[in-house]
């Protein structure tokens, strides 16, 4: 009980910081620069910090801590918004929000799945606060208790998700999972530095590709274009259904989905080395596997929505623990919160195994100024959600050219390339394939995600289990098959019997109908292209470098195996089989009256003229030509449009301290900002 | 006090400081901070920590914003800034131990030469090798009885930082073995506490706030730290841990292990570009000499500040900052390495780890 003499004095003197005005005031305005950057896509917490950062030198402790923890606490609250109305998945936090999430917005429902989206953020945020108060001072044992094996375990137990999302035919999810995977091991090797599908003399894919680029092609390029060419509103009748009561009302029937799927987020939040990127999907999966009637998923299921969003914000408390405790940030906001807080007062606090005995007291506030900053957050999201779900019932067209604009900027954001840009277009082509045929874009997407983790802990457990069987082979045993590793494999056979079981009633595609053979096998073709090419370029690596070759070499192997039975089946089965879906065959692609080379050509358009004058020019100049002749709208509409969406790049940037993708034209001139 | 006084005085003050300042002032302007790593790593906190006081020791007190471009390693970055000429004083870059390494051994992904950059400051840090309790029993202050047993360690490449102390524990003669793939020196410390692996080493900053609670609570014995640069350039005790062995006493005392010839020299030319002068501020080429001795007086100004100890204790500790001339001898000595050297690290690697460098 020698814990609750220290815990509880801490805990009062946390509040007693906290509850001052000044205090709250700074959460405040914390929360509402958070809320200003999260709305925009793939920008998060990062940027957000890293302009915080001049100003926290030498200020008051307490103070600059409400205004970082108000400004990281809402971004995966409001990166909601983009997941749910756009379909763009906002932050690797909500991408399984979009699942469900975007057609709920599609049949006129956004305002109702953004607000249970909201409450069941605010209540994860509460239920990870909470128990993280009594969690935290007991929480070091646990955290050294999770070694590779057990790392490894859970993000196999995350790569089983694929199993629920894998579609109608399994072995599509599995070989999407798989060039996921591939496609996640592209670039220099962590373990031995071979490069992978990639070369020193095209310097750009050395560093391989940034899970924004990713998550926005495989999911907002195909959503946009596919928008685009059916020309009308996102909400199908452009008119809001539910309002956003019914939202709450959702949540409060499905409470206890909501604390479970908090309490899954906050104990994967805690686990060091894994992030947030796995929490969203093992929630999603948890969801599913938990309904009862599960025809809706991936349809507009709301519980879809609530379990991701419950887990999201109860991951950002458990992120905490490694961060104070060990000094090992869970994801990159965390990084530079751990770096501004050294730069806070006079510099004496310092994140790391001493912060529970010296600074218990800032520890508690954090843990709460999180769980305040979420209801704070959350209540103005759900306030300004009503007036933003209008959006879904604006004409495509109109929004179309923003998002171009938006994701481009972002996709730019992540690494200041132009082939940032290009990686964006190619990945976003194969997702509009991935898409027309049915192939599960989750599970392409949890096999990007996953693909380093696995190999990098199974490399590592491998070789550290090696150096223990060498000692003695119980020792091994012990190190490989400890009691966590053991009820993760449990879990985990479970959850992949139950998941195939299921999978067939799951759509995330929707009912897509079948078409003719040419187009599916077609497409099988390139990816098992692809996917050979992959394997001859590891089979190529020395093998001296044995940790970086394996595993490209076991997934693509197991790769090729499923496309290989999908190419008889494929050359067996009649037209019309399932596995010839095909959404160009019929439907609301097939009816659409833009076809998709032309609606994509407006994108490359703009990639291929921010490549000749910069992003600035290109932009005025696609915004205009696209609202004329595409929009047909007239020409005062078209210039307040396009002078606002300028304004819009340019505040954002400039605040943010941001530059534009440049072009040749600012190679041979030199021009001011924001042309330059 | 009259207006005409104040006017006065304020005409003097004008003229006094007019000589030093009469060509550059940043009035109004914004100086760019370019750091060759992402948002999230210790070059970003270092130029996080001196961009606010940099901004308010330069005439005119612009403000110093830090830009990052992460690639490839860092040489993205560098070889983005060696095509940068002077325009307006504007632009400062920050270099670290993992640009300076690849240059050092010829990566090619290296399109810069430091010889072209100018530099105005650099700080250092030092580092600290420690073992488990089981073998740090072992340790005697010499190597002698660590010889036949097997370590494993976390390292993050050893083409990096990690290149020191696994060269250090080679030449003692020690078996260490790497496991890669780890992200940050934190990591291989937690990987240490779990008990997988069972030596680490952290620079000085990191072992102050986590290696050392371990040696307190008796889960970790210190073994060595690499030692400091004394101003002949020789090799002595670290200041910040008087009471440890540097690793040039130890190796003494170990049989096998020479404090001179290639292998030693090799050592100590890479420990130098790693730890002393790790961080290094750098003006582009062609800028005129009146903007760096704004710049140097500006820095110097930084470090004269009363309270610069203690509120620099977590970027720089004892580790003396280098302005001015200081900077250009310690950026020399960090980006110099003798072929001999250079040519043993590379066999080294290859044999040891089967990394080439083509």
């Amino acid at each position: 009980m020698d814990l609750f003499a220290t815990a509880l004095p801490a805990l009062a003197d946390a509040w007693a910081l906290i509850l001052q005005p000044l205090v709250l005031g700074y959460l405040v305005l914390g929360v509402v620069m958070g809320l200003a950057v999260g709305v925009f896509p793939g920008l998060g917490g990062i940027a957000g910090l890293s302009l915080l950062l001049p100003f926290m030198f030498g200020m008051e402790p307490v103070l600059g801590l409400a205004l970082m923890i108000g400004m990281v606490a809402v971004v995966p609250t409001s990166d909601t918004f983009s997941s749910v109305l756009m379909g763009i998945p906002g932050s690797s936090a909500s991408q399984a929000t979009v699942l469900d999430g975007f057609p709920l917005a599609r049949k006129g429902q956004a305002a109702r799945a953004l607000s249970a989206a909201f409450t069941a953020s605010l209540f994860g945020g509460l239920v990870g606060a909470c128990f993280l108060t009594l969690f935290i001072v007991v929480a070091r044992p646990l955290v050294l208790a999770f070694g590779l094996p057990e790392m490894l375990m859970i993000s196999v137990l995350g790569l089983s998700m694929v199993a629920v999302l894998a579609g109608r035919v399994a072995l599509k999810g599995l070989a999407a999972a798989g060039l996921g995977m591939l496609i996640g091991t592209i670039g220099v090797a962590d373990a031995g530095g071979s490069l992978r599908m990639a070369s020193y003399d095209f310097p750009y894919l050395t560093d391989g590709l940034q899970l924004v680029i990713v998550g926005l092609g495989i999911f907002a390029v195909p959503e946009i274009v596919s928008l685009l060419r059916q020309d009308q509103s996102i909400s199908k009748n452009a008119s809001l259904g539910a309002g956003w009561m019914d939202g709450v009302r959702d949540w409060f029937a499905n409470k206890w989905l909501s604390v479970r799927c908090s309490l899954i987020g906050v104990l994967v939040g805690v686990i060091p080395g894994l992030g947030g990127s796995v929490v969203d999907w093992i929630a999603y999966g948890h969801a599913v596997q938990t309904t009862k009637d599960k025809s809706n998923f991936g349809k507009g299921e709301i519980r879809g929505v609530i379990g991701p969003e419950s887990s999201n914000n109860a991951k950002e408390g458990g992120g905490l623990v490694p961060t104070l405790l060990f000094g090992i940030p869970g994801s990159g906001s965390m990084a530079i919160f751990i770096g501004a807080i050294a730069l806070l007062g006079s510099g004496d606090i310092e994140v790391g195994p001493a912060m529970l005995r010296d600074n218990l007291d800032i520890t508690y506030s954090i843990v709460w100024l999180l769980a305040l900053a979420n209801v704070v957050g959350t209540l103005l999201c759900i306030g300004v959600s009503g007036g933003i779900a209008k959006l879904t019932t604006i004409r495509f067209t109109y929004l179309a050219p923003f998002l171009f604009m938006l994701i481009a900027f972002a996709a730019f954001q992540s690494g200041q390339n132009f082939e940032d840009i290009l990686a964006l277009f190619a990945i976003g082509l194969i997702g509009i394939f991935l898409r027309r045929f049915d192939w599960s874009r989750p599970a392409f997407l949890i096999g990007f995600v996953l693909s380093n983790p696995v190999e990098k802990f199974s490399n590592q457990a491998f070789q550290i289990a090696s150096f223990r069987f060498r000692r003695s082979f119980e020792e091994g045993m012990d190190y490989i098959f400890s009691p966590i590793v053991i009820v993760l494999l449990i879990i985990t056979v479970v959850s992949v019997v139950l998941g195939l079981r299921q999978a067939k009633t799951i759509m995330a595609e929707g009912d897509v109908q079948s078409g003719s053979k040419r187009a599916p096998i077609v497409f099988l073709l390139v990816i098992m292209a692809y996917v050979v090419t992959a394997l001859l370029n590891a089979n190529a690596i020395p093998d001296y470098n044995m940790t970086d070759k394996i595993v490209p070499l076991v997934i693509g192997g197991i790769t090729l195996v499923a496309l290989l039975i999908l190419l008889v089946q494929m050359i067996l089965r009649p037209e019309g089989n399932t596995i010839f879906a095909d959404k160009e065959a019929s439907g609301e692609d097939a009816d659409a009256p833009y076809g998709l080379w032309g609606t994509l050509a407006w994108f490359a358009s703009l990639i291929a003229a921010t490549y000749f004058v910069g992003f600035i020019l290109a932009l005025a100049g696609f915004l205009v030509v696209f609202l004329r002749v595409r929009a047909q709208a007239p020409w005062p509409k078209t210039l307040i449009l396009t002078a606002c969406g300028l304004a819009l790049m340019c505040v954002m940037a400039g605040a943010l301290n941001r530059d534009f993708p440049p072009g040749l034209l600012q190679d041979a001139v030199d021009l001011p900002w924001p042309l330059h | 006090m009259t207006i005409k006084t104040l006017a006065a005085s304020a005409a003097t003050l004008a003229l006094l400081s007019a000589p030093a300042l009469a060509e550059v002032d940043f009035s109004g302007k914004t100086i760019e901070w370019v750091i060759p790593f992402s948002e999230t790593g210790g070059s970003a906190k270092w130029a996080n920590f001196f961009a606010p006081l940099l901004a308010q020791e330069l005439p005119g007190e612009p403000t110093v914003v830090v830009k990052f471009m992460p690639g490839a390693g860092s040489t993205k970055g560098a070889n983005w800034f060696q095509e940068q000429e002077y325009e307006d004083g504007t632009m400062l870059f920050g270099s670290s131990g993992s640009t300076q390494f690849p240059y050092l051994l010829d990566d090619p992904r290296v399109r810069y030469e430091y010889g072209d950059w100018i530099p105005v400051m650099a700080t250092g840090t030092g580092g600290v090798a420690y073992l488990n309790p089981e073998d740090g029993a072992k340790f005697d202050g010499s190597a002698n009885g660590l010889q036949d047993v097997n370590l494993i360690f976390g390292s993050q490449g050893a083409t990096g930082l990690d290149l020191v102390p696994l060269l250090a524990w080679k030449l003692l003669g020690m078996n260490v073995e790497p496991v890669f793939g780890i992200k940050g020196r934190g990591d291989g410390r937690l990987m240490f506490e779990r008990g997988e692996a069972t030596i680490d080493y952290q620079t000085s900053s990191g072992y102050l706030s986590g290696g050392a609670e371990l040696v307190e609570a008796g889960t970790a014995v210190p073994m060595m730290s690499w030692g400091a640069l004394d101003e002949d350039g020789a090799i002595v005790r670290d200041p910040t841990f008087p009471d440890m062995p540097s690793f040039k006493e130890v190796c003494a005392a170990t049989e096998g292990c020479e404090t001179e010839g290639v292998a030693w020299d090799a050592w100590k030319a890479f420990f130098i570009a790693g730890y002393p002068s790790q961080k290094i501020a750098f003006l582009p080429q062609g800028t005129p000499q009146e903007v760096i001795d704004t710049y140097v007086a500006a820095f110097e100004a930084v470090r004269a500040r009363p309270d610069f100890a203690e509120i620099s204790s977590n970027e720089v500790g004892q580790y003396p900052m280098f302005v001015g001339e200081g900077a250009v001898k310690a950026t020399k000595e960090a980006t110099t390495v003798s072929p001999e050297a250079k040519a043993y690290v590379i066999d080294w690697l290859k044999d040891s780890y089967g990394v080439t460098i083509k």
